[in-house]
Parts: C-alpha cells; structure tokens; sequence
C-alpha cells in the first residue's frame, strides 16, 4: 500500500500513529509546506515570548519519520490534486502518487481588508513558526514599543501575552463585546480582561482597526472605529483561521466551510481522507458540520483516518469546541456550548470575585451541553466526560459546582464504569 | 495491561496512597524531607475522594484511548509502547492544560512541581506502584482485568 500524507502537524501526525498501528509495512510519505520537523503549532507563542527555546518545539521525537518508515519531504507544498490520476502535484513541479491519500493541510490565518494592511513592514499574522521568527527579528531590529493584536480570540490573546513577555505595551482589539467571544460569556471575559489589565496590557472591545498608518512603509499606528488612533510599530492580525483548501479548487473534491468528510474521514472521491482544521467535521452538541480547529480533534481525526486509510473499520463520532488556555497566569477552560442561553439551556454559575474564579454549567434536557471554568479548572475533564457521554445530571445538579465535585458526586454505575474502563466491569 | 484498581468497600480514607505516592515522587524520596522541605512543592498524583461512607483512592486510567494523549499540545504525554503506560514528561509541558481539560476521570492535576501537568506514571522501576503496595486494607489492586476477562 501506498500513503501519501499532506500535512505535517496533529492531523498529519495522527494519521501516520493511525497507519502504523494497522500496517506495520505500507509506504508512508509525507509532503509538508514548511521545511520543518513537525512542531507543536500553539508553542510558536511559547518561543516568541522566549519561554520555550526551539529545542523544545518538537511535537513528537527527532527520531519520528524513522521510527514509523516515513519519508518525509519537507518543504514540498502541494498545489493540485488529480483524484482520478491518483496524483498530486508539487509547486517544484514533482508529481506523487498514491493508493490512499490524507489532506491535512490545517488552516490558513483570515486577514480582513483594510486599507493600508498589504505591505505595511511590521504587520503579521501568528499560525505558524516563521511568524514567529519573522516577528522575533522585527522586534530585534526595529524600535518597537507598542502592539496592537487584532482579534482576542485564542491566537491573539496568546500572541498578546507574549509580546507582553517581550516588553511591549500591547493593545488587544476585539470587535465583539469580550473576548474569546465563540466560547466565553461577559463574566468570563471580565476576569481575563482584568488579567491582562494586570500586566498592563490594553483591551479595546467592540471595534476594529480600520485603517493602518504607515511611516516609510513600516506600521505607525492604527485608526480604530470611531476614529481613535492607536500609535504602534507591530500589529498582528488574529481575526481566526479558515480551513486550508485553496490549492483543492480544481480537484472536484466537495468542499463546503471546509473540506467535506463522511463520518469514516472520507472525502467524496475515492481514496481520499481528510483530517484536522482543513475538514469540515460533525459537532455532535450543534448537530452540525462545522470547521472546529482544535488540536485534539485534528490529532483524533488523523488517527482515525490513518486506521481507516490503512483498512480498519473506525467512525469519527464527531466533536465539540473545546478550550484551555492560559493568560497571564489566569487559566480557563471552556467545553461545549460554553455560550448558550435561553430556551432549552439552564445556566447555573458560581463567581468569586476575591479569588478570581468563576465557573457555569450550561445544561439541555439535564445534560451538561456547555462549561466555563476560569481560575479553579481542577476536574474539567470530568464534566467533558458527562458531556460527551450525555449523561443524565438531573439528580446530581445541586453538587456540579459544589467545591468537593468529583468522581463521587456521580452516579455509583457510572462512576464504576469510568474508572474500570469499558468493558471491564468491576 | 496492569492497571490499578479501587475497592470502594475495602478503602477506609486513610490516605495513606497520597503520602506514599508524594513520597515515590519527591526529590529527596524520604517521608520526613517530602512532608517539611518539599511541602507545597509536590502532588500525589492519587487523589482520595470522601463522601460520607464512600470512599476511594483514584489514578490516572492509563485510557486504551486516552483523550489527554490526543489532546496534548507539546507531546509531552505518550504512550509506552512496550508497556501501554501513559507517561507525562514535565520538561516538555508548559501547562496548557488541554490534558486536563480532557481526562473524563479528572486524574490529571496542576503539579506544583513547576508550572506543569501531573499524572499517575504507575510507578516506574518499582515492582509495583506505591499506592498499591502501601494501603493497609488492599482497597488498591494492581493487576491485568483484560486477561481476567478473557
């Protein structure tokens, strides 16, 4: 058997983890983009803000490719697919062939029109490690004392606090009312702003910028809705990422807000898996298919289509928004819809201001559809449990925010049944 | 695989898992130095549940699929492969948390070892985890319950 993987991150990974579990013997080669060994992506904000040195960006071990008989071809970006030749075609000009093919080409940085953006020296976006080399050298070379990151979203924010780290004053603008506004609610965004705010950092909600000013062709400063002018020698635009599949336009493959997949990975021509932010996946909670560009969707994904790929028979049951990120020392989760309001939800919350925490359940039909942990995240996982498998918490909703919540507080069969692992029944 | 075992019935609440495990997991692996010099510096990576007449120790499942594996961001957890063990290796983690994020069982703890994750690693190099082999009432087992099925 023949595998051809494009891409180079979870996804990519996973699938060559998912192949190799099958077949022990298959060739397996890899065409990535970028010249790179596989890094973790969310570390480039770790790098820039000097608390991880490249030495630690590895996402899996030097010794990967060898160990699972990959060869990889770095550096190589794919710009066409012939899914009835069984081909794909390189920008150098090579052409690979494959039995099974894997698109996992991730996501691609939004960038918005604004007037004075393309070309400005100093503007960047912030997906992928040679942003964070472009803007390391940018701080190292010119006079740069103020930011502004467009977008306080999860790319922003992580982006904020590291030029925080290197010392700027740094504005976070953000077009909604809060930040992180696809998962986070008023309150939640309340805490983090005051966390930022702490380190001195600028949040700026319910505009955008809507012209850059430029002084011999480097960002001066920004002009805000409204009219307000922001002085700053670095902006990074972080309005979000859109799945990756320019390059797919004339491959016939069925693309709709990303590239469409079945519930096997499958792409609509034969042979084709796709895995990652470049698919459009099932969200079991919205009961709709929806880019959901997180990392262990992606790295799940490619397992499964890795195991498909090479003839098992596995489902992808589907997703859900899930988030933990840091800021500024303030950790935050945030599961399901984290958002929801109204019928048919139920809200119950918990906010302490004196410790800075603040934690909801959002309930439907007495299941856990959505969560909000800032601050005190201990036992998340337990409540994405209860929402992945839609258990019934009618009888336990007085305890689910209690400060001794646990294992415990559930139900005696299913906590049995978590803690010997299916199938194995104590 | 072994993996560890709770008998509600059998557990008394004394805690004695957590101390031990504290103790395998510290600098100096000595009770007193663990217990006064390390304090706050280390977490038992067992965690004893109370309510009422219900108690329990719990660990890491070691997940056949385990959501933290996928769901780690800088590769810190990963598999053993000759021994299916879910092991954390700390100077990779940068305490993203998305491992906690996502275990179902809430076994994965903020370490106060650093700014990182902590998990049950079953005892590496000991014949068997500590937990195991201190708890007074056998509350804990360690053992193979596949091959007992099978």
């Amino acid at each position: 058997m023949n595998y051809l993987v494009i891409g180079n991150s979870a996804a990519a990974v996973g699938a060559v983890e998912g192949i190799r579990s099958v077949d022990a013997e298959g060739k397996i080669t890899l065409l990535a983009a970028e010249p790179d060994h596989t890094y973790s992506r969310p570390l480039i904000s770790y790098l820039l803000a000097g608390k991880v040195g490249p030495e630690r960006l590895d996402y899996r071990p030097a010794d990967f490719y060898e160990k699972f008989k990959v060869e990889a071809k770095l550096g190589q970006e794919v710009v066409a697919v012939d899914t009835a030749a069984h081909t794909v075609a390189t920008k150098a000009g090579e052409k690979f062939s494959y039995d099974r093919l894997l698109i996992a080409t991730g996501g691609r940085p939004f960038v918005p029109e604004i007037a004075g953006l393309a070309g400005a020296r100093g503007a960047f976006t912030f997906t992928a490690l040679d942003d964070a080399r472009r803007i390391d050298q940018y701080l190292k070379e010119s006079a740069v004392k103020e930011a502004v990151v467009l977008g306080g979203g999860m790319i922003g924010l992580k982006a904020a606090e590291a030029l925080l780290a290197r010392g700027l004053q740094v504005t976070v603008v953000e077009l909604a009312d809060r930040l992180l506004s696809t998962s986070f609610d008023r309150a939640a965004s309340e805490l983090l702003e005051a966390a930022l705010e702490r380190r001195h950092a600028a949040v700026c909600l319910g505009g955008t910028v809507e012209k850059v000013i430029a002084n011999n062709g480097a960002v001066s400063a920004v002009s805000l809705t409204g009219g307000r002018e922001l002085a700053c020698q670095l902006l990074v635009v972080a309005i979000g990422v859109v799945p990756n599949v320019e390059f797919l336009k004339s491959s016939g493959l069925k693309l709709g807000r990303g590239l469409v997949v079945d519930d096997h990975l499958r792409t609509s021509a034969p042979d084709v898996y796709a895995a990652g932010d470049v698919v459009e996946g099932w969200d079991f909670l919205a009961e709709t298919k929806r880019p959901l560009p997180i990392l262990p969707l992606a790295c799940r994904q490619g397992r499964i289509a890795g195991c498909n790929m090479a003839g098992r028979d596995e489902s992808y049951l589907g997703g859900m928004p899930m988030n933990a990120i840091e800021i500024c020392d303030l950790p935050t989760i945030s599961v399901g819809l984290a958002n929801a309001s109204g019928e048919p939800y139920e809200v119950l919350a918990v906010r302490n201001p004196e410790r800075r925490t603040y934690r909801k359940v959002v309930l439907r039909e007495n299941k856990i559809v959505g969560l909000i942990l800032i601050g005190d995240i201990d036992r998340a996982g337990i409540f994405t449990g209860l929402i992945e498998n839609k258990v019934d918490v009618g009888p336990i909703k007085h305890l689910l925010l209690a400060e001794e919540f646990g294992l415990l507080s559930l139900d005696s069969e299913y906590r049995k049944h978590m803690v010997s692992g299916p199938g194995i029944e104590v | 695989m072994k993996r560890i075992y709770a008998r509600e019935d059998l557990c008394l609440g004394c805690r004695l898992c957590e101390i031990h495990c504290l103790v395998a997991h510290s600098k100096s692996r000595r009770i007193i130095s663990a217990m006064t010099r390390e304090k706050g510096q280390i977490t038992p990576r067992c965690k004893v549940e109370e309510s009422g007449q219900v108690t329990f120790a719990l660990q890491c499942r070691h997940c056949e699929h385990a959501r933290c594996l996928e769901a780690c961001m800088t590769g810190a957890i990963t598999r053993d492969p000759a021994t299916g063990v879910v092991l954390h290796n700390a100077d990779k983690c940068v305490g993203c948390w998305m491992c906690l994020m996502s275990c179902p069982v809430g076994a994965i703890q903020r370490g106060r070892e650093g700014h990182v994750a902590s998990k049950c690693d079953l005892c590496q190099g000991e014949a068997a985890p500590v937990c195991v082999a201190n708890c007074p009432n056998e509350a804990l087992l360690f053992e193979d319950r596949e091959e007992r099925k099978k």
